[in-house]
């Protein structure tokens, strides 16, 4: 038996009604023993900036761990009791969007394969009818990065779009681009 | 003891004489289920939409969880859009109720849904909006609820209006409720509307047209039901929401 799903619609332009949360771009407290911060913007076919997105992103702590009932392995008893996993930014006028969160820990993908660090996101906008997915990797993690099985199924000359990049210690960028040269990797999922 | 033997329906485990885990995976929708990305009749699409090839993303640890969040969000209120300011708000009340489940008939338990509508004059309160309708003080068109142990949730609001929008001559929306849903795994996550029975501007919207399955479009119209109808008091409208269900289950090692 496999009903129908309910389709997606679009978010449209007035979702800040009610989805944005005060502690929303706050995976971890800011100022969380080693807190690092994503900041990014997100970019329309034309190049402009889109002022009325939202971005989610959804990732294990940094023992590659989640608390859920699907992975039965749990937390780290003591883990990081201040991590939601879960983070969620609108975009400003400026395109702008920034979560701060704790590094994810490489996780098992089984046959031996490990994933590398990466988080998992779902952009929402007017004009986007479903979500579209991607996820940020880290670039201080060559080599992992260079086994991930989902990064060598992505052709080579686009992986970096889903690269993180270093600004400082504990900045990171991550800019989204829904279409142009340099278009960011979406998944189908 | 078999795998099959100790594995509590659709959930995640490590098998004890490899190490490994077994984790769901969830079905893909069928063809015509959800729209299109790129869809002309909505011309903001053009600009927003992926044009190079999706690239398959297999269901691993962080696609099978999600964010777990529970009443902690909630109050009393937030169900009720009638009852957040110390007025009652204009319009017709009504009751919106349903059933949270996945594709496989399985009811969705604790999940938090997220809702935003106009008032009864087809007016959001939002700073960017400026259809010239009223706004009305007692009313902000904002709920939150999180489904039962059944996946049952229910909202008590104001029938929304329907507006204008720019996207062609005399484009008007539905009138439609968002729905925000997150389900129990990132795999499940969902941003929908419901429209209302009968509303003649469905045959015209882009939006609701978007969805080349005419069966799943249906999917996404509340049903008025006189039997949930609250005499002397409020309208009832049905509105069940399917997320994707689960299917095999794949393994991985525990310890990478």
């Amino acid at each position: 038996m496999s009903e129908l799903l309910t389709p997606s619609q679009t978010v449209g332009p007035y979702f800040a009604m009610r989805l944005p949360w005060a502690d929303g771009p706050f995976v971890v407290p800011e100022g969380a023993p080693g807190a690092i911060t994503i900041i990014g913007r997100l970019y329309d076919g034309a190049g402009n900036v889109i002022p009325d997105g939202l971005i989610e992103t959804w990732q294990a702590d940094p023992d590659g761990r989640f608390a859920h009932p699907d992975d039965p392995r749990g937390p780290v008893p003591g883990g990081y009791k201040a991590f939601r996993g879960f983070g969620r930014a609108q975009t400003e006028l400026d395109g702008s969007f920034k979560i701060v969160t704790l590094k994810p820990g490489p996780l098992p993908f089984g046959d031996g394969q490990v994933e590398a660090p990466h988080i998992d996101v779902s952009v929402f906008a007017r004009g986007m009818l479903d979500r579209s997915v991607t996820r940020i990797y880290f670039p201080d993690e060559a080599e992992l990065n260079e086994a991930d099985p989902v990064l060598r199924a992505v052709p080579a000359q686009r992986r970096s779009t889903l690269i993180a990049a270093a600004v400082a210690d504990g900045l990171l960028r991550f800019d989204v681009r829904m279409q142009g040269d340099q278009e960011t990797v979406f998944f189908d999922l | 003891m078999t795998v099959s033997e100790q594995r509590a329906p659709g959930r995640g485990l490590v098998v004890p004489e490899t190490g490994e885990l077994a984790l769901p995976t969830y079905a893909k929708p069928g063809p015509g289920n959800h729209p299109p990305l790129d869809y002309p009749g909505y011309k903001s699409t053009a600009l927003r939409h992926p044009k190079q090839p999706l690239v398959l993303l297999p269901h691993r640890l962080t696609e099978v969880t999600g964010p777990l969040l529970g009443d902690s969000l909630i109050t009393m209120q937030d169900a009720d859009l009638t009852t957040q300011h110390a007025g009652e708000p204009q319009g017709q009340r009504i009751i919106v109720f349903g059933q949270v489940r996945d594709s496989g008939g399985r009811p969705v338990p604790d999940t938090l849904i997220e809702i935003w509508q106009t008032n009864a004059a087809g007016r959001y309160r939002h700073s960017r909006e400026h259809h010239p309708a009223p706004l009305d003080p007692n009313f902000d068109g904002i709920g939150r609820a999180i489904t039962d142990a059944g996946g049952r949730y229910r909202f008590v609001t104001i029938q929304p209006g329907s507006y204008p929008w720019g996207n062609h001559y005399n484009a008007w929306r539905p009138a439609h409720i968002h729905f925000s849903l997150f389900g129990r795994a990132f795999t499940q996550r969902l941003v929908t509307q419901m429209y209302f029975q009968g509303d003649p501007l469905l045959a015209y919207d882009p939006i609701y047209q978007s969805v080349p399955d005419e069966k799943a479009r249906e999917r996404m119209v509340g049903q008025f039901s006189l039997e949930d109808t609250q005499p002397e008091w409020a309208l009832a409208y049905k509105f069940d929401i399917v997320l994707r269900g689960r299917e095999a289950s794949v393994f991985e090692e525990a310890h990478a």
